[in-house]
C-alpha cells in the first residue's frame, strides 16, 4: 500500500512539471511587454524597467524558468501589482470561500444525483425514470452561467427568497450565510448532479443484473435492502472514479458561478485579475488550481484503492 | 398405504417473457412433484427453460417475466398467491437456491462473514455474535478449513470450488426443506465438480432435505436423483424415475443425451454431440414436435401434431409419438 | 471494444435502424439540424441586419409587431441576432473540436503506436493539460491571446486535446494487438502508412461520437468566454455576448437573457442527445 502511494506520487512529478511548463510558457506568450501592459500606457520607462527587473523579465528564458520553479517550491507565486500583496495571500484569503461553495455543491449533487439515478434504475421504464432521465439530460447540457442568471431572475428578482449576490457573513448568523449559499450552490451543482444521476443509473442497471443480486433476493433480502446495500455499494465504484473529473469541472464552473453571484472566491479573483490585466495573479491562481486538481485525484485514487477490495485483484489478474 | 403428501407440487406451470409487444413462453405446462427427502433432477441443454422454471418457484423472475399459468403448491399452499412479503419468508428459509456461477454469485464488496451472517439473521432470531459463531460452524460443515480466519475474507480471495461451498453454506444456513441447485457444478473444474456433488448429496441425506438438481449433463444426476425430468424448449419431453430413464429411455432427446455422456463412450473415444441448438424463444415451432428439426432424418409424419405428454407405463411420461420410430443417425 | 470501420451494408442499415428507433436521438437530430439551418440560411431567415441599431425601438418585449422576440438595449432585433449568433456557435464549436481533435488524434496515434518513452512523455503532458479545468484553460489562453474568432477557436480547442489523445491511444493499443497490423509490419510497410491506412480507420467511429459530444462542450465554452467578455467581441452577435448584455437588463427586459440562454441550452442538448444516440447505435458497450 505504502509502495503504491509512493509510486503514484512519483508518477505525479512529470505531470506537475508539465503543468508548470505550460503555465510558464502561456504567461510568456502575452503579446508585448508584460510590464508595460501591467502598468498601463502612462507608465514611465524607469517604472517599467523597475518592474521588469523585479519580475526577472530581463533574464534569459531558462533562468526565468528555474527561478519560477524555485519560487513555486517555496509556495511563492509572486506579488500582485494591483493588490500590492503576495498572490499566495490573496489565494488563501479567497480559497476557503471556493471550498465552501464547491463542497456544498458537491454534497447536493452527490445526494440528489445518486438518489435520482437509483430511482431511475429501480423504476426503469416508468414515468419516474423518464422524468429523471430528461432532467439529467437537460442538466448536463446546461450553460451554468445562464442557469445562475435565471435563478437570480426567478428567486431573487421575482420571489425575493434569496439574495442575488454576495456572501453572507457568519456574524449575521448561519441562516443568512446559507441563504447566500443556496443559489450559487445549486447553480454549480447542476452539471455534476446530472452526471452523477446518469452514471448511477447506468451502473445500477448493470449491477442489478448481476448474479449476486439474485443470490441476495433468493436469500430473502427485501427489495429495498437489495438496492441500498447489495447494489449501491457495487454501483459506487464508477461514481467514485468520476468524482475527480467532476471536481475539476466544478472548479471551472466556480469561475463563472462566482462571477455571476459576486461570490468572493478564487473564480472571482481570476476574473477580476483578468479585467485588471494582473497576470501574476492569473498565473498563480491557475497553477494553484491545477496542482489542487492533481492532488485531489491522487487522494481519490488512494481512497478508491483502500475502499474497494476488488481493485488490486482485478488489476493483478489481468 | 396412504400416499405421502408431496412437499412441492408444481401444476401446469407456464412462464412468459414480455419482449416489446410480444409475449414469449419460456416454460410451458410443466408439472412435477417432489416428496420430502427426494431428489428431482431436471436435465436439458442450455436454453431449455430449466432456470426459468425453478426461479419462478421462488418468484424471482426478471422484471420482464411473469407466471402465466399454474399452481405452485408448497406444503399445500399455493406460492403463486403469495405476496412479496410472504415470499421473503420462504426464500432462503424454506426453499433456498444455489446458482451456477460461484464466481459471480457472491457479492464482491462484502466479506463472506457479512453475507453468511446476513442470511442467518434474516430468518433466525439470534444475536449477531451468535450468528457469527453459526456462520463459522456452517463453513466447517461444508468443508472449509480455518473457517474462523477465512470467514473474514472477501469472495475473490476464495477459489471457485470454495465459493460454491460458501454458497452451499448459505443455502443450508436456515435448514431449508428444499434446496434448488441450478447447475451447481457447471462452472467448476472436473475434479472439484465431484467434490461439490458429494457434499451436496451428503448434506441432503443427512438432513433429509428435498432437492431439485438442475444440470445439462445427465451424468451429474445419475446417482443422485430419484426422479428425472428431461426438458426441451420449455416443455417436459420425458419424465420418469432415474432408473427408468437410464434403463429404458424413450424420447429421442433423452437417448441422445445419454449417448453424449462421456463415460458411456469410453470405447469410441469420440463424443457424439447433438447437432443444432435449442431454439430461441421466438423461434420455437408451434403446434408441432419442438425437437423435430434436431432429428431431420426422422420423417415428418412420424411426429405428432401438437404433441402431448403421455404416460406410456406407470410413472413414465413421454411427449410426441416420434419416439416409436426413432433411430440414431447412421454415420 | 474495437470498432470496425469496414461495416458491412447490413451492419450499416442496422446502425440507422437503431439510431432512428431512439426517439431522444431523433429529437436531438432535429435540434441540431435546426441550428445548422439557422446558421446556413441566416441572411434569409433574419428579417433585420443583426447589428442595425434603432434606439427608439430599444428593449421592446417579445411579440411586439415586427420584432417577434423583441429588441435589445440598442433596439436591435433579438431574433435576428440569435439567428446570426448560431453561426458563431457552430463555427467555434466545430472549429475548436477540429483543432483539438486533429492535434489530439495525432498525439494519441503517436503515443499509442510508438509506446515507451514517447508515450509516457505525451501522456504526462496530456495529464498536465487536463489538470486545468476546461473553461479555465480557455480563459487563461484568451487573456494572453488577442480577441478574435480564430483565437477563441484555438483557446477552446486546446482543452479538447487530451480527451482525443487518450481515446485514440487506447484504440491504437487495442488495434495494435490485432494480427493484420503485425503482418503489414513484417512486410516492411512504412510506419506512417500503417498508422493512417490501418489504425486510424479503426478508431473512426468512437472519434465521431466523441467529437459530437465535444462540439456541445465547445459551444458552451464559447458562450462562457463571450459572457465573461473574453470571447467574441460586440457588436458581433454571439449567444454568449447577447446573454452578457441581457444580464444587465435582467429586471426590465428579462427576455434577452432568457431567450439567448435557451438557444444555447437547446443546441447543446440537441448535440448531446444525438451524440448519446450515435454512441448507443454504434456500440452500446462503448462508454465514453
Ligand atoms: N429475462 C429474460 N428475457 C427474455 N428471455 C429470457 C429471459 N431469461 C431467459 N430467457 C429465455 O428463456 C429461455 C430459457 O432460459 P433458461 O431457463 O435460462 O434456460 P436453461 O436454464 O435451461 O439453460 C431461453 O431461451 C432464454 O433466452
Ligand atoms: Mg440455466
Amino acid at each position: 500500500m505504502l509502495r503504491y502511494i509512493l509510486r503514484r506520487i512519483l508518477d505525479l512529478i512529470p505531470t506537475l512539471l508539465f503543468v508548470a511548463i505550460i503555465v510558464f510558457l502561456v504567461t510568456r506568450m502575452i503579446p508585448g511587454d508584460p510590464a508595460r501592459v501591467m502598468l498601463g500606457p502612462q507608465a514611465s520607462v524607469t517604472e517599467i524597467n523597475n518592474l521588469r527587473e523585479k519580475l526577472g523579465l530581463n533574464d534569459s528564458m531558462g533562468a526565468q524558468f528555474i527561478a519560477f520553479i524555485r519560487d513555486l517550491l517555496h509556495f511563492d507565486l509572486g506579488d500582485s501589482a494591483t493588490y500590492n500583496r503576495p498572490v499566495i495571500d490573496l489565494i488563501m484569503e479567497r480559497f476557503p470561500n471556493t471550498i465552501v461553495l464547491t463542497v456544498f455543491s458537491l454534497c447536493i449533487s452527490l445526494i440528489i444525483g445518486i438518489f435520482s439515478g437509483m430511482i431511475s434504475a429501480v423504476k426503469k421504464g416508468t414515468a419516474w425514470d423518464y422524468f429523471f432521465t430528461i432532467f439529467s439530460l437537460v442538466g448536463v447540457s446546461m450553460p451554468v452561467f445562464w442557469l445562475g442568471i435565471m435563478l437570480v431572475l426567478f428567486f431573487s428578482v421575482n420571489l425575493g427568497w434569496f439574495p442575488a449576490t454576495g456572501i453572507g457573513s457568519m456574524d449575521a448568523g448561519i441562516v443568512d450565510y446559507v441563504r447566500h449559499l443556496i443559489l450559487p450552490g445549486v447553480t454549480l451543482a447542476t452539471i455534476p448532479m446530472a452526471n452523477f444521476s446518469r452514471i448511477t443509473r447506468s451502473s445500477m442497471l448493470d449491477v442489478m443484473g448481476e448474479n449476486y443480486i439474485k443470490t441476495a433476493r433468493a436469500k430473502g433480502v427485501s427489495g429495498t435492502l437489495v438496492v441500498c446495500k447489495h447494489a449501491l455499494k457495487n454501483a459506487m465504484t464508477p461514481i467514485l472514479t468520476t468524482i475527480g473529473m467532476q471536481i475539476s469541472s466544478m472548479l471551472g464552473g466556480a469561475v463563472l458561478t462566482e462571477t455571476i453571484f459576486s461570490w468572493p472566491g478564487m473564480g472571482r479573483l481570476i476574473v477580476d485579475a483578468i479585467n485588471k490585466r494582473d497576470f501574476v495573479v492569473v498565473q498563480g491562481t491557475v497553477i494553484f488550481l491545477a496542482v489542487l486538481f492533481v492532488l485531489i485525484n491522487l487522494i481519490i485514487d488512494i481512497l478508491y484503492k483502500v475502499v474497494n477490495p476488488k481493485v488490486s485483484y482485478v488489476r493483478g489478474e489481468k | 398405504m396412504k400416499a405421502e403428501e408431496p412437499l412441492l407440487s408444481v401444476e401446469h406451470l407456464s412462464v412468459e417473457f414480455i419482449s416489446g409487444k410480444e409475449k414469449l413462453r419460456a416454460v410451458e405446462d410443466v408439472s412435477f412433484f417432489l416428496k420430502k427427502g427426494e431428489v428431482l433432477g431436471i436435465v436439458g441443454e442450455s436454453g431449455s427453460g430449466k432456470s426459468v422454471a425453478v426461479t419462478s418457484i421462488l418468484k424471482l423472475l426478471p422484471s420482464n417475466g411473469q407466471l402465466a399459468a399454474g399452481k405452485i403448491y408448497y406444503k399445500n399452499q399455493d406460492l403463486a398467491d403469495f405476496s412479496e412479503k410472504q415470499m421473503r419468508k420462504i426464500r432462503g428459509n424454506e426453499i433456498s437456491m444455489i446458482f451456477q456461477d460461484p464466481m459471480t454469485s457472491l457479492n464482491p464488496v462484502f466479506t463472506v462473514e457479512n453475507q453468511l451472517v446476513e442470511a442467518i439473521l434474516l430468518h433466525q432470531k439470534v444475536k449477531k455474535s451468535k450468528a457469527r459463531e453459526l456462520a463459522v460452524q456452517l463453513l466447517e460443515v461444508v468443508g472449509i478449513k480455518d473457517a474462523k480466519q477465512r470467514i473474514k475474507l472477501y469472495p475473490h480471495e476464495f477459489s471457485g470450488g470454495m465459493r460454491q461451498r460458501v454458497m452451499i453454506a448459505m443455502a443450508i444456513s436456515s435448514n431449508p426443506s428444499l434446496i434448488i441447485a441450478d447447475e451447481p457444478t457447471t462452472a467448476l473444474d472436473v475434479t472439484v465438480q465431484a467434490q461439490i456433488l458429494n457434499l451436496l448429496k451428503q448434506l441432503q441425506e443427512k438432513a433429509n432435505t428435498s432437492m431439485i438438481l438442475i444440470t445439462h449433463d445427465l451424468e451429474v444426476v445419475a446417482d443422485m436423483a430419484d426422479q428425472i425430468l428431461i426438458m426441451y424448449a420449455g416443455q417436459i419431453v420425458e419424465s420418469a424415475s432415474a432408473e427408468t430413464i437410464f434403463k429404458n429411455p424413450l424420447h429421442p432427446y433423452t437417448k441422445l443425451l445419454i449417448r453424449s455422456i462421456p463415460a458411456a463412450n469410453k470405447k469410441s473415444g469420440k463424443l457424439p454431440v447433438i447437432e443444432g441448438n435449442v431454439p430461441a424463444l421466438k423461434d420455437i415451432p408451434k403446434g408441432t414436435c419442438r425437437f423435430a428439426n434436431r432429428i431431420p432424418w426422422i420423417a415428418e409424419d412420424e411426429h405428432e401434431q401438437d404433441p402431448k405428454l403421455r404416460e406410456v407405463e406407470e410413472d413414465h411420461f413421454v411427449r410426441c409419438t416420434c419416439y416409436q420410430h426413432f433411430h440414431f443417425k447412421e454415420e | 471494444m474495437t470498432a470496425k470501420a469496414d461495416q458491412s451494408p447490413n451492419e450499416g442499415s442496422q446502425f440507422f435502424r437503431k439510431l432512428f428507433k431512439n426517439k431522444l436521438a431523433l429529437i436531438g437530430l432535429v435540434f441540431v439540424l435546426l441550428m445548422i439551418c439557422m446558421a446556413l440560411f441566416a441572411p434569409l431567415l433574419a428579417q433585420y441586419d443583426p447589428n442595425e441599431m434603432n434606439i427608439q425601438q430599444a428593449l421592446l418585449s417579445p411579440g411586439t409587431k415586427g420584432h417577434l422576440l423583441g429588441t435589445d438595449s440598442y433596439g436591435r432585433d433579438l431574433l435576428s441576432r440569435i439567428i446570426y449568433g448560431s453561426r458563431i456557435s457552430l463555427i467555434v464549436g466545430i472549429g475548436a473540436v477540429l483543432v483539438g481533435g486533429a492535434i489530439g488524434i495525432f498525439l494519441g496515434l503517436v503515443a499509442g503506436y510508438f509506446g515507451g518513452f514517447i508515450d509516457s512523455l505525451i501522456m504526462r503532458f496530456m495529464d498536465a493539460l487536463s489538470a486545468f479545468p476546461f473553461i479555465l484553460l480557455a480563459i487563461t489562453l484568451m487573456t494572453v491571446l488577442d480577441t478574435g474568432l480564430m483565437n477563441v477557436i484555438v483557446a477552446i480547442g486546446v482543452g479538447n486535446i487530451p480527451g482525443f489523445a487518450r481515446m485514440v491511444r487506447g484504440q491504437v493499443l487495442s488495434v495494435k494487438e490485432e494480427e493484420y497490423i503485425e503482418v503489414t509490419k513484417s512486410l516492411g510497410a512504412k510506419q506512417w502508412r500503417i498508422i493512417f491506412q490501418h489504425i486510424l480507420p479503426n478508431c473512426l467511429t468512437p472519434i465521431i461520437v466523441y467529437a459530437t459530444m465535444n462540439v456541445a462542450g465547445a459551444i458552451i465554452s464559447e458562450a462562457a468566454l463571450s459572457f465573461l467578455g473574453l470571447g467574441i467581441q460586440p457588436p458581433t452577435a454571439s449567444w454568449g455576448n447577447i446573454l452578457k448584455e441581457g444580464k444587465d437588463f435582467l429586471v426590465v427586459s428579462p427576455h434577452i437573457a432568457v431567450l439567448s440562454g435557451l438557444a444555447i441550452l437547446f443546441s447543446v442538448l440537441g448535440l448531446n442527445l444525438f451524440g448519446d444516440g450515435l454512441r448507443d447505435a454504434l456500440d452500446p458497450k462503448t462508454k465514453l
